[in-house]
């Protein structure tokens, strides 16, 4: 984060990591909630992937600073009965079923959205609120990622995940209050459209939260699941890395560096590094993401130190122990911070597949002992099969 | 795989050591004989515990061992899958293979007969092992009190005077069985717990890994290890007597040796712990020349002074027991609550309540047989050595060790017949020639490379305890046969965590332990426990041999060294000086210039 403001004092970037020296002294408002003053009654004001980061720097996980814009911001659309109108109107003659009427209803709708004022109090507390995180990073305009998060209160398990907008490198106030309106608009994307009329949920009764968090400039990120993806162990915290921003990774675009740590003893004990042949950076201009190619001999290097492998682990860890449930948490390193703060938590979520199966019993401890010792002796595991082979 | 061993009967005697089949028992080389058999075999070279060529007198270890092990597999308590490990020596060096048992039928058979068996040793195990400790203690003692003596001029008067009716010849000899068949003994208790122990730890083993396919090997060694280990006394006895040099200003002293501290408090507390700690081998034990502390304190009080010198910079040298013993807790604890159900838990605890019982043994009894009795066994015969060189047999004590163990008995009845009849032996004109030839085959079977493997490799290795404990595994046979051609590295066990960097130590030998300097890395063909005291300063360890729970794993996790074991290649592809990257996390070697 603050790559631009290298005047800075670096033991700011503390903050979100010590929860005994977060004293951002920001409050939360009507229209605003900041992360470092989340409570969980706000969760159904900011989404869940808001108040996953409020909780997440509640719990001292060190994610970037910022806030959120709440759902009474968006329901400020109200204030204008026309725009509500032309929406409601252009759902009823959608037919949810044929892909080029959601497209060109999504594209209509969104417009509509976009094209109106925003409530001047919603804009004045973004601007403000905008201005004081910008202060705090000693960086007028500083880089933010403007996110959406959809919430419905009646339906707490809906998952909405990657049905909606996230603007990264938003820079300058006016820029993130456009960016807001984007996020409130892509309620109503094709995609988010879709999926609510397969569901049966209602338009109406989903609302819009817009996460405005300090940007990470990413050395290297990647996600961290708190079990083994391919097996479903739970004592390990499998991480996918590369170059650049997390977009590359998420978006399957390389195939990054694989890590398996154990949970228990932290240990280091499996790496795939992949040649990774490009990168999500931040644009030279310092707005926007290009897309890149790394150099040769960077491609084959491990894109983080075993040091940065341990605190990520030991931050999915914490999250997964404070979630209550085994995580997905998406991570960067950032370039220009010291080695002891770098690595930040961007988000961090249900892991959704293997949390939902009925566990299995273990089939090695049926019957007695001297059976198992048995079956043990006749079938012996591989003992290097699974972890310290290949 | 069309890849495979080379044969035992292709590779050539090399030069100079041509006969060296001569050297031991009948049964123990290659042979035409049962050609079919070896040829048709996979054997693997044991660098574990004879990294060296043997001896005619050593090979009796080899011997003993392989055969008492066995022994308990095939005929105590009938392991359903497998029968012993069968032994052959090639150019001197030792070569083993598990004999399987391949009818289903049969294995079936054995089940129920070894549910009995060795149900019984789990279910009684405490008493089993603590009836062992005491046992073990009175054969040592019984070593202890066997003695050699030169043949008398004249028997003693009480011969007469009791009427004895024999005399000294039939004693030494009797003496001289009597160690044999001690010795054997020792060998029988040694596998009395250790292959049920393996098994047992094994069987916990398999639920960890079903219960967490990933979890490494080391977290599953580590919830088991012991905190107090008796292995280890030696070495926190040495960390005592470092303390007591620094309390009491005695430097100066412990420069020049033990005669120079007669009469301090370092003293006291050295008579009252060097029986039986200092029984303690720098080697393996396996080995007759391998150095016993108490007949080498230089090396005691060369690893104490290193301690000296750390207390002076105020560095902790002790153990963190506490510390240990709740990280085990903490480790135990969260693999715990990590299972699926209260069931799992359960049988999980039951378990690792069992790998606990057994594992005091499987940690413990290297001190009491390959250190302390060995330490007893080779000392007396070094003392049967001096009566052959009073009688002329050989020049030095240690020549005793080029006589196979049965002509040992010829040899001495070579001189008891002499000196009953009154004529000159043959012994002393015999035995020298025959000594320096037996040197010079064994120099030159010295030079000679073992290969890793003979013969055609297994498909799968499923014999469990050769995966325990020699660490050979169907990756370490396809990594023997593509030696070589590694870009990566060495792989080899991820047995103790952690990384570490520095310039490499070659040490071949425990003589050469000494050249440790700090923050290097020691690359050995295998670590003996005894060198513990010298992991302290140095950055790592690898070696070519040895398993997760090789003596050389257990030591240097219990000393936090991270170590790569068994990368068959380690001294040969890596020399002193270098600049090499240990993996204790993953097993990998890394050459860094």
């Amino acid at each position: 984060m603050c790559d631009a403001c290298p005047t800075i004092d670096p033991d700011a970037h503390l903050l979100p990591e010590a929860p005994e020296s977060q004293e951002l002294p920001f409050v939360s408002d009507h229209f605003i909630v900041w992360y470092n003053d989340f409570r969980s009654e706000d969760r159904p004001r900011v989404g869940g992937k808001n108040a996953g980061l409020g909780e997440m720097m509640g719990a001292g996980l060190p994610v970037p600073p910022g806030f959120a814009v709440t759902v009474e911001g968006f329901a400020t659309i109200h204030h204008h009965p026309e725009v509500v109108e032309q929406v409601r109107g252009l759902l009823s003659v959608t037919d949810p079923s044929d892909p080029a009427s959601l497209q060109s209803s999504s594209a209509l709708i969104r417009s509509a959205i976009e094209n109106t004022l925003m409530s001047p109090e919603v804009e004045a507390a973004i601007r403000d609120a905008y201005h004081r995180l910008g202060s705090y990073c000693g960086l007028e305009k500083v880089p933010v990622a403007v996110r959406s998060s959809a919430t419905a209160e009646d339906l707490p398990d809906a998952s909405f995940a990657g049905q909606q907008d996230t603007f990264l490198w938003v820079m300058g106030a006016s820029s993130v209050v456009e960016h807001v309106k984007r996020c409130w608009s892509s309620l109503f994307t094709a995609r988010a459209m879709a999926y609510r009329h397969q569901m049966g949920y209602g338009h109406e009764t989903v609302a819009m939260s817009v996460g405005v968090q300090q940007m990470v400039d990413a050395r290297a990120a990647g996600v961290a699941f708190t079990l083994d993806p391919a097996t479903g162990d739970r004592s390990q915290i499998a991480v996918d890395a590369a170059w650049g921003l997390g977009e590359a990774v998420v978006s399957g675009e390389v195939t990054p560096d694989h890590f398996m740590i154990d949970k228990v003893i932290m240990e280091i004990h499996h790496r795939t590094i992949s040649p990774k042949q490009i990168e999500m950076v931040r644009a030279p201009e310092g707005k926007g993401v290009d897309r890149r190619e790394v150099e040769s001999d960077r491609q084959t290097q491990p894109c983080v130190t075993d040091q940065e492998l341990l605190k990520i682990a030991r931050m999915a860890k914490t999250a997964e122990g404070f979630f209550g449930v085994p995580q997905d948490v998406e991570w960067a390193v950032d370039r220009n911070l010291l080695s002891e703060h770098n690595v930040v938590m961007l988000q961090s979520r249900p892991e959704t597949v293997w949390s939902r199966r009925s566990p299995q019993k273990i089939s090695a401890g049926s019957g007695n002992f001297m059976d198992s010792i048995v079956s043990t002796l006749i079938k012996p595991v591989h003992t290097r099969s699974a972890s310290d082979g290949e | 795989m069309t890849e495979r061993f080379p044969s035992p009967f292709e590779g050539e005697t090399p030069a100079g050591a041509e006969g060296w089949e001569g050297l031991y028992t009948y049964s123990l080389p290659f042979s035409e004989d049962r050609r079919g058999y070896e040829e048709a075999t996979f054997w693997f070279q044991d660098g574990i515990h004879w990294a060296d060529p043997l001896t005619p007198w050593d090979a009796t270890w080899l011997e003993y061992a392989l055969a008492s092990l066995s022994q308990y597999n095939t005929r105590h308590y009938l392991i359903p899958p497998a029968l012993g490990v069968d032994y052959r020596v090639l150019n001197g060096y030792a070569y083993l293979s598990p004999v399987p048992v391949m009818d289903p039928e049969e294995i079936g058979a054995r089940v129920p007969q070894f549910m009995e068996r060795a149900g019984f040793y789990f279910m009684n195990w405490d008493d089993l092992y603590s009836k062992w400790l005491v046992k073990i203690k009175d054969l040592i003692a019984e070593m202890e009190d066997l003695s050699f003596n030169p043949l008398p001029e004249k028997e003693a008067m009480e011969v007469i005077t009791e009427g004895q009716g024999k005399g000294s010849g039939l004693d030494i000899q009797e003496e001289y069985r009597r160690l044999l068949n001690l010795g054997l003994r020792l060998w029988q208790y040694h596998f009395e717990f250790l292959n049920l122990g393996y098994a047992a730890y094994l069987d916990y083993f398999g639920f960890c890994k079903e219960a967490f396919p990933n979890i490494p090997d080391l977290a599953i060694a580590r919830m088991v290890a012991g905190v107090e280990v008796d292995l280890f006394r030696p070495d926190e006895e040495l960390k005592i007597l470092a303390e007591i040099v620094v309390e009491h200003g005695l430097e100066e002293r412990l420069a020049g040796g033990l005669e120079a501290l007669e009469g301090t408090p370092f003293m006291d507390h050295w008579n009252s712990v060097k029986h039986p700690w200092f029984n303690y081998s720098a080697g393996n034990g396996f080995y007759h020349n391998h150095k016993v502390w108490l007949e080498h304190p230089e090396i005691p009080l060369g690893f104490i002074s290193s301690y000296v010198n750390r207390l002076k910079d105020d560095e902790d040298i002790s153990r963190p027991i506490d510390r240990i013993r709740e990280e085990r807790d903490r480790i135990v604890e969260e693999y715990t609550a990590l299972l699926s159900s209260d069931e799992d838990r359960e049988t999980f605890g039951q378990k690792l309540g069992l790998a606990r019982v057994v594992f005091p043994y499987v940690e413990n009894h290297n001190f009491y047989v390959e250190h302390w009795s060995h330490s007893v066994l080779f000392r007396k015969m070094k003392e049967l050595g001096d009566v052959f060189v009073k009688e002329g047999f050989v020049a030095d004590r240690n020549d005793v060790f080029y006589m196979k163990r049965d002509e040992v008995n010829e040899a001495l009845w070579d001189m008891y017949s002499a000196w009953a009849v009154g004529t000159e032996p043959r012994g002393p004109v015999y035995w020298p020639r025959e000594v320096a030839r037996r040197k010079g085959i064994l120099e030159a079977l010295r030079s000679w490379s073992p290969p890793p493997a003979l013969g055609e490799p297994p498909e799968v290795v499923t014999e469990p305890f050769t995966i325990m404990l020699w660490g050979i595994t169907s990756e370490s046979i396809d990594n023997w046969l593509g030696s070589g051609e590694d870009d990566d590295g060495l792989k080899g066990f991820a047995a103790s965590p952690g990384m570490a960097e520095g310039p490499a130590r070659v040490i071949m030998s425990a003589d050469e332990i000494d050249q440790l300097q700090e923050g290097e890395i020691l690359v050995a063909p295998i670590t003996a426990p005894s060198w513990a005291p010298a992991f302290g300063t140095i950055g790592a360890a690898v070696t070519d041999i040895g398993g997760m729970m090789s003596h050389a794993a257990i030591v240097c996790r219990e000393y936090g060294l991270p170590a790569v074991t068994g990368t068959a290649f380690g001294t040969r592809d890596i020399t002193t000086g270098m600049m090499v990257r240990v993996d204790g996390n993953t097993g990998v070697v890394t050459v860094l210039d």
